[in-house]
């Protein structure tokens, strides 16, 4: 038998290897000691005002206004302006001209506004570098190819734009949130009033100025910032024809109600509690890399996470045992360290309300892991989380808790799984590994989800359409179809809608 | 389901009879994650321990037909004093050379602690009889070869004659004694992620110290993906059967940033534990100078031209 230790003269093994600290300069980022709202392409004063944080540090960035239903009304009325006077009859290709311009100009300054994303929402920068910026980007270049070719999206529907578009949008993925709305609406020759999260305004108030490098037409983009009833002044304004909006279920059934009967058309975009699903045959490997992208990315911040992992039960161990062994190489800390896997959570009150779910979790009998890492003292913070023996009841495995906590349960046959994904009042993504072509298809014709991927997870692509089933929402965002809620179709008039 | 290597009537594995499930590799998630470990920034003291550490770790290679006896000394006097103007700059690993120049290696670098690597097994192809194999590799080890860096039979695995190469790594095992023997396995006339892996735990089940992913000879050697597929294959093993199996990629790192993300990968996969010169490799030749540059900017500041660093 070999002899499989060595013995003799063996080098000598370092006791670790900590990385020097590699933090992205912040000196790029030029912030304003107060903002108010950017209104008909100039900056209003704010009446009130309230200061945004770094969630890191818990440090104090900018005051910013508290919009008022008087400057909402204003906002308004400078986008219906703006809408009437002569952004509805700009040339479809002079309006493309607007979008690939904004992209343009996202792109080179695409460092200065993920530091200032990683800054003010607490997400690592090489997330905000990698993913965020190009994939604004990108969008704002996808819809300027639309802009133009309406027709040929709607053949024989003679696509029209609405009117005043108001969004209202989360502080997980702030600026590409914005660009998901903004994009489209303007592609399809609407005007805009956007309210950024309460938590995230910063880099929607410098998108104000990527706004007059581009020389859009005053009024053509209005933002306004401010908390909850911000944005229920923008749902009640008499003069938004739509409102776009991207949150929690609880908020986004408040908003149907009060949009019932105004003839306002509406697209939701609301919260998920997506099964990622890992077969006995799949890269294994690769799987616990999906694993740890679905739920760890972003902080768990993310309605399409894949919050539920379902392991078929021959695989349970080795999957465990490897997705503990990954999670003790997550970096978690300062959000701008490029080394940074994982970073703050958003929100004191987000991070309590981590808590309590995680708390509910122990105590409902499910067993906790968390990653062995050294969270640092100011700011608010969670460590990577994993529940095994997790029943389908307990509201761990119920409830979306948008934060960097995974429930695994199992399942034992390909139907058992449809069965338990399914089995959840949301619909809006899932995973699906397996090296098995033809189960990937039959797994994705009865998954009900908004997207499926397949040995894969939280990828996106503007030509992707993107949005939910049952309380995830309805209406697509991406791809062709995230331009129809931002049109009238012959079709829908003749039908009164 | 890939099929199980059939294994020769009687034959006991290494330790417990116990191996982890061949399993498949997705290749698109492989190269991404590969990618996103690249994206490590490593720097000051951290950038100078990769540093040194991959000196240490490099196995100086020379395999060409124009090799001589004193090509050879050059390469061993670089291999022991790498940098003569700076004697903190460890020792390599070894020097790698072909069998006919394993007596001047040895002969050179004896008493230093630098190894005396050979190649054998009809070295790059693979492509000769068994036994004239066995006979080189018991004759470069009574040469004084401290390691053997084999070549699989690739016609044979691609074939699908899996026993084959199983059992003539099991017999240039036997035939190598106490030498520390390196598996080839060429992985770039592989073709696919399953079968390096699946040859990755065919090789350390017949006994491997080392797998190494390429003989140099061929474009497309090692690469990240192909090195972490490796990686991930020994981490199987060892959480398996608690055997520790070396890496070794050979075949275009010549930069030192090359190096640093080899490192930090192979840090982030198997743990502190691997970063040792007993357990990780690289095999190059230029690769050397451009890390002993890259340090002797971070002591001084300042890069220097190529002319201050040795060309053996």
């Amino acid at each position: 038998m070999t002899d499989l230790e060595h013995t003799s003269d063996s080098a000598l093994v370092p006791k670790d290897w900590t990385y020097a600290p590699a933090p992205e300069a912040r000196d790029i980022v030029t912030l304003a000691e107060r903002y108010g709202h950017f209104v008909g392409g100039e900056w209003i004063d704010a009446a009130e005002t309230y200061t945004t944080i770094s969630p890191a540090t818990e440090e104090p960035l900018a005051e910013v206004g508290q919009a008022t239903p008087a400057e909402v009304e204003q906002a308004v009325t400078a986008a219906r302006a703006a809408f009437d006077d002569g952004w509805s009859s700009v040339s479809p290709s002079e309006r493309a001209k607007y979008l690939f311009r904004i992209a343009r100009v996202l792109q080179e300054r695409a460092r200065e506004f993920a530091v200032l994303e990683s800054l003010n929402g607490g997400k690592p920068i090489k997330e905000s570098r990698d993913v965020d910026l190009p994939l604004a980007a990108a969008h704002f270049f996808y819809y300027a190819g639309w802009a133009d070719k309406l027709e040929y999206a709607f053949p024989n529907q003679r696509p029209r734009p609405i009117g005043v578009a108001g969004q209202i949008i989360p502080w997980n993925f702030p600026l590409l949130m914005l660009a998901w709305k903004i994009a489209p609406a303007l592609a399809a020759g609407n005007t805009v009033v956007l309210k950024p999260a309460e938590t995230t305004p910063l880099t929607a108030l410098l998108f104000c100025d990527v706004l007059r490098q581009a020389e859009l037409p005053p009024g053509v983009v209005n933002i306004v910032t401010g908390d909850g009833s911000t944005g229920a002044a923008i749902v009640t304004a008499g003069g938004v024809d739509k409102i776009a909006f991207t949150g929690s279920t609880e908020v986004g059934k408040a908003i149907q109600r009060e949009l019932a009967g105004t003839g306002k058309k509406l697209t939701l975009e609301l919260g998920g509690k997506a099964a990622n699903i890992i077969f006995d045959d799949a890269a294994l490997d690769q799987a616990v890399e999906g694993i740890v992208n679905g739920i760890y990315f972003n902080q768990g911040h993310v309605c399409c996470a894949g919050s539920r992992l379902l392991v078929q039960e021959s695989i349970y161990e080795p999957v465990v045992d490897k997705l503990k062994r990954r999670l003790a190489t997550l970096r978690v800390g300062d959000p701008l360290d490029k080394n940074s896997d994982v970073g703050a959570i958003n929100s004191k009150q987000q991070l309590e309300k981590i808590r309590e779910l995680v708390a509910a979790g122990e105590e409902e009998g499910a067993e906790i892991y968390q990653a062995p890492c050294r969270l640092p003292e100011k700011g608010y913070w969670f460590a990577p989380t994993v529940f095994t023996n997790v029943a389908q009841s307990y509201r761990i495995a119920q409830e979306e808790i948008f934060g960097p906590v995974l429930s695994i349960l199992t399942f034992r046959t390909p139907d058992e799984a449809v069965e338990k994904a399914n089995n959840t009042p949301y619909g809006l993504s899932a995973g699906v590994w397996t090296e098995k072509g033809s189960r990937i298809l039959w797994m994705a014709e009865r998954l009900r989800a908004g997207v499926v991927w397949a040995n894969t997870y939280n990828r996106f692509d503007p030509s992707s359409p993107f949005g939910g089933y049952k309380e995830s929402g309805f209406g697509r965002e991406g791809g062709r179809h995230g331009l129809e809620p931002y049109l009238q179709l012959d079709e829908s008039e003749a039908f009164g809608g | 389901m890939a099929q199980a290597p059939v294994l020769p009537r009687g034959f006991e594995l290494p330790l417990e009879p116990r191996l982890p499930r061949i399993g498949s590799v997705d290749a698109v998630a492989l190269e991404e994650r590969a990618a996103s470990l690249a994206k490590r920034s490593i720097k000051r003291d951290s950038k100078v321990f990769a540093l040194e550490l991959a000196v240490r770790m490099i196995d100086l290679t020379t395999l060409e037909g124009q090799d001589t006896p004193g090509k050879v000394a050059a390469l061993a006097s670089k291999a022991i004093r790498p940098d003569p103007a700076n004697a903190d700059i460890p020792s390599v690993a070894a020097v790698c050379v072909y069998p006919n120049l394993v007596p001047t290696a040895v002969a050179r670098v004896q008493g230093s602690g630098v190894k005396v690597a050979s190649v054998a097994t009809a070295f790059p192809s693979g492509q000769s009889p068994l036994e004239s194999k066995l006979d080189e590799v018991r004759w470069v080890v009574e040469q004084g070869a401290d390691e053997v860096d084999m070549v699989i039979d690739r016609g044979a695995f691609l074939s699908g004659r899996y026993a084959k190469v199983y059992d003539e790594i099991v017999r240039v095992k036997e035939a190598a004694g106490d030498a520390h023997l390196k598996v080839i396995l060429e992985v770039s006339e592989l073709g696919t992620y399953d079968n390096v892996r699946r040859a990755s735990l065919l090789a350390m089940a017949a006994g491997a110290d080392f797998i190494k992913t390429s003989t140099g000879k061929l474009p497309g050697a090692a690469t990240l993906p192909v090195t972490l597929c490796m990686l991930e294959a020994i981490r199987d093993v060892y959480e398996e059967t608690g055997r520790k199996v070396g890496m070794k990629p050979a075949g275009g790192i010549r930069q030192a940033k090359q190096s640093v993300q080899y490192l930090v990968q192979l840090h982030e996969t198997l743990g502190v534990e691997w970063l040792t010169p007993d357990l990780y490799r690289i095999g190059a030749s230029s690769l050397l100078n451009d890390v002993l540059m890259q340090l002797r900017k971070e002591r001084t500041g300042a890069y220097q031209s190529g002319d201050y660093f040795t060309l053996d």
